[in-house]
């Protein structure tokens, strides 16, 4: 924090001291190398997902959709890495397409519960007092809804699709992510600086979103981090109960339920195929997660 | 002063229950169209249901006066009819509960057994195994319950044939058999996290200063780890495996969708497939009611095993 | 030209007579700090006689708990130790089994924090009579009655009520004295105490200070009272062992310490703490910072680097302890600094230092 004299001309509304805040400091380069090498491979591995999530479709060698009974299940030939699936269809092309609502559907819940989380947040910790046991108190009875059967709810309730179950996910998470960063708006809600800026003057609003929300930014990252994996395998297991998005179009829960009765019949691949690719990503996601989680955490 | 943490967690957890039992009845209220087209399904309906239908979900009186008679029912055990198999809900939840139930104990079972049983052994021994045993933890934790289902199914029922790959058993004995790999499917993934989490507490209380104490006095090995250590990482250790174990409610659904079986789980999502709202409806009022009694009874253990506790709740 | 130094055995016959209860001899004890082996003490010699108070001074990192730990064989795994340390005759680095329970019975540590070293989930009386019950084999309720007539002896009036409370319904200073009160339950002879006030506010410092030395002389008990503050051990203790950098660098009639110290270090200790009567204008610090055993320099005196009477001699080896007066000094100008050491004259008016 540095004090500088202001110059004070007449008739001008500017501070009579310049406080500088603590800046949430590091860059985004820095806190991934404070992750270590298991960061950096996560990270590798996201961002790979993350490009054929974009480009999946493009970039597949055959049509992920088209049906061909007469190939269904044959294994890994030629140009066909990993075979075909239960309709026929490419068994790589159709991952490769995937991928799109496999990522996007998380990415959604993660952006939703983290807008919504933050802002009731920060609000408790900005107000303290009764406006933050009635959000505390409001929280702690959203709990007692687990994310997959609000999604099952709401799909009886709207019919079955993606939107429906991205947004009952968020707003079952909401309470968790609420909970986390509360603590840590509450701890940079104290600093002297806080205090310094209020009495400067500046807003409720101002000092939010300008100081205490950048300060928390480290920690929001790594819950948002942790919190796609969680939403990825909380969104994959809904599209495999049928209540997600819907077959026939490519996502890899659809695929291990398109695909799960190749498995009796000694075609294991297609599914474990999908579920692989699930695997990978989520564990990516949480050992990114984790690693930023520690980082923040440590921060003095 | 334990006694008041445990009132303020009750009234805590039944004013979730009733905020969630009035999400579940409200939803039939935010369904596209009037709640008669929502209970039906968007059949349609002789008139004779229809007014069956209004006069049991009292449809011409106020919000909050259908709300209270259909949680009264609720609580008398009438949850309504099944517009798809016309007979009564909870006859048809009755009928299948017990395999959810069974599935969810044999899989806490496990969770417990396995996972602590792990964790401690890890715990009080370090350098045993310890990289290999955190990456393979690691690992678990993010394996969903479905992939590990059809991972465990092309193993161990369809490769190995030990067990079957579907359905439900016709004895106690068969039963067990059948509800094997989905148990470890659907522990799998919270064995490794109690696991985890039992460790580093066994580890953080061996460190702690009240053990060296007890060492300076020449307290036996046993009995130190068992009322010093054990004792006092009690405390996240089961804060931690009845969260889970509440958790294990929800996914249970996905497990038996997987392996076929039929529990209520299943139920569940096949009815939300076919709209038939009573049936959601009862069977979500009856899951988020067992997942709240298990919360509750992670409160009360958590006030008999930690004194402390009237200095703040529950640290969860 | 040096003037060969008395032998610190003949230097010890001032010691009161009669065997020694405990005897520490040529400690050294290194542990494993990330993959090296550190020292954290050298060559630590120490004798204390049954009923005798010594105090062990020292600041932060000299290595005066890890004394004390050593004794009371806390030491963590991996802790590489030499020397010998001998109780009642009998060696104590090779006890085990119920040799060393009765050890720990008889050799009763008290802890710095006695929130944190005190179990919080069980009562205090099952604190307090644990080691009675477990390793004395007396039966419960004669356990619990000699707890809460101990808790008496300590001041904490209504024993059987407290004995039911948990710990965090206690003040931190009755919870020391609870701790104390349990240390004495097994009868010990020796008394390790690791700074037992540090952790509390000075009116109850004063008061915790009073019961351990009243109670300490009433069951005459011998103690190694661990502190950083030169006079607070001079208040209770006989004799008085200053350490630095691992190693002891004096013992003393604790009387005359503070007026007639041996070694600079002891001196400068005395210096820093300011005399409530005097002004000072500016507060008498040591110029650098406390060292550790393994940070120190090997090969010549530790405390060159910051002593204001340093010469060449004593970057020569490292100093042995020599006898003096009736004291020990590990200072190679110990003789030549006779009676410059005195609080007040704090430089050496010809330091190269």
């Amino acid at each position: 924090m540095s004090v500088a004299p202001a110059q004070q001309r007449a008739g001008d509304a500017a501070p009579l001291v310049t406080v500088r805040a603590p800046r949430g400091g590091r860059t985004a380069v820095g806190l991934l190398r404070g992750t270590g090498a298991a960061g950096i491979a996560s990270a590798i591995v996201i961002a790979i997902a993350t490009v054929v999530a974009v480009i999946g479709s493009l970039i597949a060698p055959f049509s992920p959709t088209l049906p061909n009974l007469a190939v269904a299940f044959v294994g890994p030939t030629g140009s066909h890495l990993l075979g075909f699936d239960a309709e026929g269809r490419d068994v790589l092309s159709r991952l490769l397409a995937g991928a799109t609502t496999s990522m996007l559907g998380p990415l959604a819940v993660v952006v939703g519960s983290l807008l919504a989380g933050t802002l009731l947040a920060v609000i408790a910790a900005w107000r303290r007092g009764l406006v933050d046991a009635v959000i505390g108190s409001g929280l702690d009875i959203l709990f007692a809804f687990p994310g997959i059967l609000l999604a099952v709810l709401a799909a009886a309730v709207f019919g079955a699709g993606l939107p429906a179950a991205s947004i009952s996910l968020a707003i079952a998470y909401m309470p968790y992510v609420a909970r986390v960063l509360r603590g840590a708006a509450l701890k940079e809600r104290s600093q002297p600086y806080v205090a310094a800026l209020e009495v400067q003057g500046a807003s409720g609003t101002t000092i939010c979103l300008r100081h205490i929300v950048p300060n928390i930014m480290p920690l929001i990252v790594a819950q948002a981090t942790i919190l796609f994996g969680y939403a990825m395998v909380d969104l994959a297991a809904i599209s495999f109960i049928g209540l997600g998005v819907q077959p026939p179009a490519p996502n890899w829960g659809v695929m291990i339920s398109e695909n799960q009765v190749g498995i009796p019949q000694g075609y294991p691949l297609p599914a474990l195929a999908a579920g692989g690719c699930i695997v990978a990503v989520v564990i990516a996601f949480n050992v990114l997660g984790e690693r930023l989680f520690e980082q923040a955490q440590a921060r003095p | 002063m334990r006694l008041a943490f445990v009132a303020r967690r009750l009234a805590m957890l039944v004013a979730s229950l009733l905020v969630a039992s009035f999400v579940i009845f409200g939803a039939l209220y935010l369904a596209p169209g009037n709640p008669v087209a929502a209970l039906s399904g968007g059949r349609s309906l002789p008139p004779s249901s229809l007014h069956v239908l209004e006069a049991r979900y009292h449809l011409n009186q106020p919000f909050l006066a259908q709300y209270w008679y259909w949680l009264e029912n609720a609580v008398h055990g009438n949850l309504g009819i099944s517009i798809v198999l016309k007979e009564n809900v909870s006859t048809l939840i009755g009928s299948r509960i017990w395999t959810t139930a069974g599935l969810v104990l044999y899989a806490s079972l496990i969770i417990l057994v396995l996972g602590i049983g792990m964790g401690i052994v890890a715990g009080l021994k370090p350098g045993l195994l310890d990289t290999s045993a955190l990456v393979t933890s690691a690992i678990s934790a993010a394996i969903p319950s479905f992939v590990a289902a059809i991972a465990l199914i092309a193993l161990f029922a369809v490769k190995l044939r030990w067990f079957p790959a579907l359905g439900n058993g016709t004895d106690f004995l068969s039963n067990v058999r059948h509800l094997t790999l989905p148990a470890f499917a659907l522990a799998l993934s919270s064995l490794a996290i109690v696991a985890r989490v039992t460790r580093s507490a066994i580890r953080e209380e061996a460190d702690r200063e009240h053990v060296q104490t007890a060492v300076s006095r020449g307290i036996p090995r046993r009995q130190l780890v068992r009322r010093h250590i054990l004792r006092n990482a009690a405390i996240p250790i089961t804060t931690v495996s009845g969260i889970t174990i509440a958790s294990l409610i929800a996914v249970a659904a996905v497990v038996e969708t997987a392996f076929s079986l039929n529990g209520l789980g299943a139920y569940l999502v096949t009815s939300a497939q076919d709209k038939d709202l009573a049936v959601v409806q009862g069977i979500s009022l009856v899951l988020v009611t067992a997942f709240v009694v298990i919360n509750l009874a992670v409160d009360l253990a958590y006030a008999v095993l930690d004194p402390r506790v009237a200095l703040g709740s529950r640290a969860a | 030209m040096t003037v060969p130094a008395p032998r610190a055995e003949e230097a010890l016959a001032t010691v009161p007579p009669g065997a020694p209860l405990l005897e520490v001899e040529g400690l050294t004890v290194k542990l494993g700090v990330e993959g090296a082996q550190r020292a954290v003490l050298r060559d630590v010699s120490l004798r204390i006689r049954a009923g005798e108070a010594v105090g062990l001074v020292g600041e932060s990192g000299s290595g005066k708990s890890m004394t004390a730990r050593a004794i009371d064989r806390l030491l963590p795994r991996g802790a590489e130790v030499d020397g010998r340390i001998t109780y009642d005759g009998g060696d104590v680095m090779s006890l085990s089994g119920a040799a060393m329970r009765r050890y720990r019975d008889q050799v009763a540590m008290i802890f710095q924090d006695p929130r944190a070293h005190v179990n919080p989930v069980r009562r205090v009386g099952d604190f307090m009579t644990e080691a009675l019950r477990t390793n004395l084999g007396v039966p419960p309720a004669e356990a619990a009655r000699r707890a809460a007539d101990m808790l008496g002896q300590v001041g904490i009036a209504d024993g059987r009520r407290r004995l039911r409370q948990y710990p965090h319904e206690l003040s931190g200073g009755m919870l020391q004295r609870v701790m104390i009160a349990a240390a004495l339950l097994t009868e010990p002879k020796l008394l390790l105490a690791d700074e037992p006030t540090t952790a509390l506010d000075v009116t109850t410092q004063a008061e915790v200070m009073a019961i351990l030395d009243d109670l300490r002389r009433e069951f005459g008990l011998a103690m190694l009272f661990i502190t950083h503050d030169l006079e607070l051990a001079a208040a209770i203790c006989d004799r008085t062992a200053v350490m630095y950098a691992g190693q002891i660098v004096e013992v003393r009639q604790s009387g005359l310490l503070h007026d007639d110290p041996l070694h600079p270090y002891t001196a400068a200790l005395a210096a820093a703490r300011p005399d409530i009567a005097q002004t000072a204008p500016r507060l008498a610090a040591i110029p650098g910072r406390p060292l550790s055993a393994f940070e120190a320099p090997v090969g010549e005196c530790a405390f060159a680097p910051r002593c204001p009477h340093v010469r060449d001699i004593c970057r020569a080896e490292t100093p042995e302890l020599i006898g003096l007066d009736g004291g020990l000094s590990r200072c190679a100008r110990a003789i030549e600094l006779r009676g410059q050491l005195t609080v007040g004259h704090g430089h050496d008016g010809n330091s190269d230092g």
